[in-house]
Formats: C-alpha cells, structure tokens, sequence
C-alpha cells in the first residue's frame, strides 16, 4: 500500500542492562475481509499481518496479527539493552509490502 | 471485591438497553495533561450569556481508556493524520510552486495559536470563514492549487496540522469582527430549532441531556475544540462539519451540505460556546 | 424536556441500521472452537488458570473497533528460563484469533500491549507458553456497548 508510515519510539539512550520500552503506530486499514462495500460486496481482505523487531541483528520481540487487530495497529513491547546498536522493525502487509524503520540507542 | 461488586454494577447500568434516558453518570473529575506536560483546560467558565454553569470537554465524558488514548501523542492513533498533515504543509502543490511553509515557514511558529480563534470573519467573501476553507482560499488564490474535496484527505490532515499547533491553547473566537455576531444569532436559532422524524434539536441532546445516556452513549455538551476529532469509530479522523451532518442525519432530517451558511453558522455558534476550553486537536472520541 | 420513550425507540431502529463495525454482526466464534486453539497452542496440555499470566482488557469497551488489550508474565526471561509467546483469542468474534506475541530473552520482560477490534460483549482469553512447556491462561470479559447516535 502508498503512504503506509510507521511511527516508533525508542529512548535515544539507556542505562547498560535496562529494559526500556518500545511503542510502536502505523496507519494501516485492516480491512478485515469481512466488510461489505457500499456495493454489497465484501471488500477483500488486507492486514499487516507480522511484526519484528530486531536488535543488531537478533531477534527481540515478533507477533502476528490478524484481522481482530484495529486499525493503524499499536503495538508496545519492551527490550533489554546491553550494548549500543540499531533496533529494526519490520511490518508485512498482506500484499508483500515491507515497511521498515530503525532506530540507533547508546549507552548512558 | 466491593470494588468489583461496584465495578460491576456500573457495567449493568452502562449497558441496560432502556429505551430512555439512563440517569446516571455525568461528567468524570479527572485532568487532562497530555505529554506529561501541556495542562489541558477541561473545565470552563462560560462566556456572557452561555445556558451553562460551566463549560465541559467531552473529554471529561469518555471511559478511562478512551481518555487515556489522549493523553500521549504518541499513543493517539489520530497524530499519524497529524504527521500526514505536517508533511503536506512542506510540499509544494499549484501552479506558483509554493508549499504552505513558502509562505507561512514553520508552522510550530507561524501557527501557534491561530486554531484557536477560528472561524473567523472573512472580508472578502463576506461570510465566517473556518481553518478548512481558509487552506482552500490560500490554496486557490496563493498556490494555483485546487480546493480540496470536502473531508478529502489532505483537507483533514492539514486541518487537524493546522489546528494540533495551538494544543492547550484556550478557544477565543471574536464575535466583534465584520458580520460574525449575525451569523452567531442565525448559529444560536438552529442549535435550538428541531429539527428531522425524531424532533429533537441540538440542544435536546447536549444542552438538557448532556451527562445523560442516550442508549449506551454519554451524551456530552457537544463542544467543538477537539475537531478534527479522532473517533474510534471510524478509526480516522472527523471533521466537524462531517460530525454536524451526521448528528444532523441522525435526527432523520434533510442534512445542509458541509460549509454551507447554516452548517457555517452552527460553527460559529458551537465554536463560542466551547469558549475557554483548550484546542484538543486531535481529540480521541468514541 | 426529555426525549421521550418513542423517539428513543426510532434512534435505536435508525442507529442498527447505519452500523459500520469492521465486521459483520452475523457470524460468530464460538468458546469450543476457542478451546480447540488452546489446546494446538499448547500441545495438548491443559493451561494453569492464573498465575503468572495477567490479562488486561476493560471492562466496558466504549467502542469495539478498538480496545486496549495487554498483557504480562511474570518471568525471569533469561536463556534457559523464559515466555516464548502468548496468544490472545476473543471467543465471540467471526475468527476468535486476535494475536501471538513472540518474547525472547531479549525482550527483558514478556509484556506486550495492542488494540483489538471485539465484535460484541464476550470472553477475552490469553494463553502463555514458556521454554519449558508450562502453560498458563487468564480471561476477562469486555462489556461492548452499542452507541446511540451513529451506533
């Protein structure tokens, strides 16, 4: 889909060992698949149906969603930090698009 | 467990499908600070010659969740409509190759305040004139642009932009400029004209009502400060004349067409009666 | 003066008929086949009601397009003793999944929050797995109110 932006917030730094937050928003229909239009027809299903997060490159939080996920879906999360590095999240639509972002940390 | 049993017995009551009104709720006594740090004014005193004791966000009417929603603007899903908004304002559209941000620069600067007190008089077409039809004029006489399609998507997300710039900013709108005290007379006749099979008025609803179920609904004093208003309902952002036609609808009447003079005047008039409250924009309604 | 008894009766018919949930009222889950996901999840064992698994939902959704849900395990979450996933079902719903959340150490607590979309009043049920196969499960009911106006 266009104009699909995720929004994440990440602290900028965090205490060696600190499990900080993470929350995440994208906007995104998810249309259920169950709807019908306003020509009675039912309009086909299109969610974000996976999320990821990784740290450097390892796995720290993933869920799948399905078509019970509101609109622009929130999801909140934590993570431990013990290094600086770069978080990734990924976001896959049912149509193959990938909307990515990263976020850098450092050490306090 | 009491708290349960009490917790309990207020879902009942919230949920019993009477047909009637349900005497029971009001108003919660809460504070709305949004960030951690913008004290939001909730509760105010009313202008010379308002019907009400006191002038209530419809903030103060909704659960504790859908309050929380408000509170971070990170959390509030109707700020993704917001940063849509934002990043309108730096694109140049028309024909002059000019973005908002041409003329106005930073809108953090250049807007602070300026939602608040709109609408405003409009010499030029002689008529009030809301922050919708403000972009479309800038539009069409400063860009060379189109006029945005009414509730089209660049016009909520600019709007709601426009006006997230004065958050915790008190409404002030200004009855002495040009013809304004007129349309606000003609605003104050049709918030009390009935109107459509169901007969009732706008302030059948959310003036004797307000506090009030109507089904499974609390009915608010229905002020305007938080439009565009992100409504969970519709998972987007509402504008306002969009919420007018649809309570309009509601009342199974003839609804006017969005900007029109009756649905300008009805601005106009539920604009002023909010007066005192901070711009909430984008409020997170049910 | 009140809104009387008939006006409210033709704000009802009106309001059933514009409604524009995400999804269709008619078909539904039901808790068996709910029961019937726990039991795939958690490989047949029968979850621990309670304990370490805290679900938290409202108890009356104002809207049921989108009500917070959250949930957390107590955990140490460390490489050998940790949650893998939770799973959130909504028995009343036309499909009862709702999510699975995957936790890994990494994650430092197994916590997690989303917005669901609850189609009528109904049971909320979370399922928690660790490394080790313990289950665990916890369930609340939301209240999903029908509003006045606009339904």
């Amino acid at each position: 889909m266009d104009n699909i932006k995720p929004r994440v917030k990440v602290p900028k730094s965090a205490s060696a060992g600190e499990v900080i937050t993470i929350k995440t928003l994208i906007n995104h229909p998810m249309e259920s698949g169950l709807r019908k239009g306003k020509d009675g027809n039912l309009i086909p299903r299109q969610i974000i149906n996976k999320f990821t997060c990784e740290f450097n490159g390892k796995p720290v939080f993933s869920c799948e969603l399905e078509p019970a996920i509101s609109a622009n879906p929130y999801i909140e999360f934590s993570a431990k930090v013990t290094e600086a590095g770069t978080f990734k999240f990924s976001w896959l639509d049912d149509d193959g698009s990938v909307y990515e972002t990263e976020n850098k940390i450092a050490i306090k | 467990m009491r708290n349960q049993i009490i917790a309990k017995a207020v879902a009942v009551a919230m949920t019993a499908l009477v047909p009637g009104i349900a005497f029971a709720g009001g108003p919660v006594d809460d504070e709305l600070v949004i960030d951690g740090e913008i004290q939001m004014i909730t509760r105010a005193a009313p202008p010379e010659g308002h019907p009400l004791d006191e002038v209530l966000s419809g903030w103060l009417y909704r659960t504790d969740e859908t309050r929380m929603l408000e509170t971070d603007t990170f959390e509030n899903p109707g700020m993704l409509e917001v940063q849509d908004g934002a990043d309108l304002w730096n694109t140049v559209d028309g024909t002059a190759g000019k973005s908002c941000a041409s003329c106005h620069g930073d809108a953090e600067e250049s807007m602070a305040g300026v939602g608040a007190r709109f609408p405003k008089w409009d010499e030029a077409s002689n008529r009030p004139i809301n922050v919708e039809l403000q972009i479309n004029k800038c539009r069409t006489e400063e860009m060379g642009a189109e006029a945005y399609k009414f509730d089209a998507r660049e016009q909520k997300a600019l709007t709601a932009y426009v006006k997230h710039q004065s958050l915790g900013t008190p409404v002030a709108i200004d009855l002495a400029e040009g013809h304004m005290q007129s349309w606000w007379d003609r605003g104050n006749e049709l918030y009390y004209t009935r109107t459509g099979q169901l007969n009732l008025s706008c302030a059948s609803c959310h003036e004797q009502n307000n506090g009030n179920y109507i089904r499974a609904d609390h009915l608010s004093q229905g002020n305007v400060n938080g439009f565009p208003t992100y409504r969970l309902k519709q998972a987007s952002l509402v504008s306002l004349h969009n919420r007018f036609r649809g309570c309009i609808r509601d009342t199974r009447a003839e609804f006017p067409a969005a900007f029109s003079d009756e649905l300008m005047a009805l601005e106009v008039y539920v604009t002023w009666r909010g007066t005192g409250l901070s711009v909430e924009t984008p409020a997170v309604r049910q | 003066m009140n809104l009387t008894r008939r006006q409210m009766l033709c704000a009802s018919v009106g309001a059933a008929a514009a409604g524009v949930f995400g999804f269709s009222l008619s078909a539904s889950a039901t808790p068996e086949a709910t029961a019937e996901s726990i039991k795939n999840f958690a490989g047949g064992k029968e979850p621990a009601m309670g304990g370490d698994l805290t679900l938290n939902t409202p108890e009356i959704a104002e809207n049921g397009n989108t009500v917070p849900v959250e949930v957390s395990v107590a955990s140490p979450m460390t490489d050998d003793d940790y949650v893998e996933s939770v799973v959130i079902y909504a028995e009343g719903n036309p499909n009862p999944d709702v999510a699975v959340f995957h936790f890994t150490p990494m994650s430092g607590v197994a916590e997690a929050k989303t917005r669901m979309r609850l189609a009528k009043t109904q049971n909320v049920v979370a399922v928690a797995k660790t490394n080790k196969g313990q289950v665990f499960m916890d369930k609340k009911e939301v209240k999903v109110t029908i509003g006045g106006c606009g339904g």
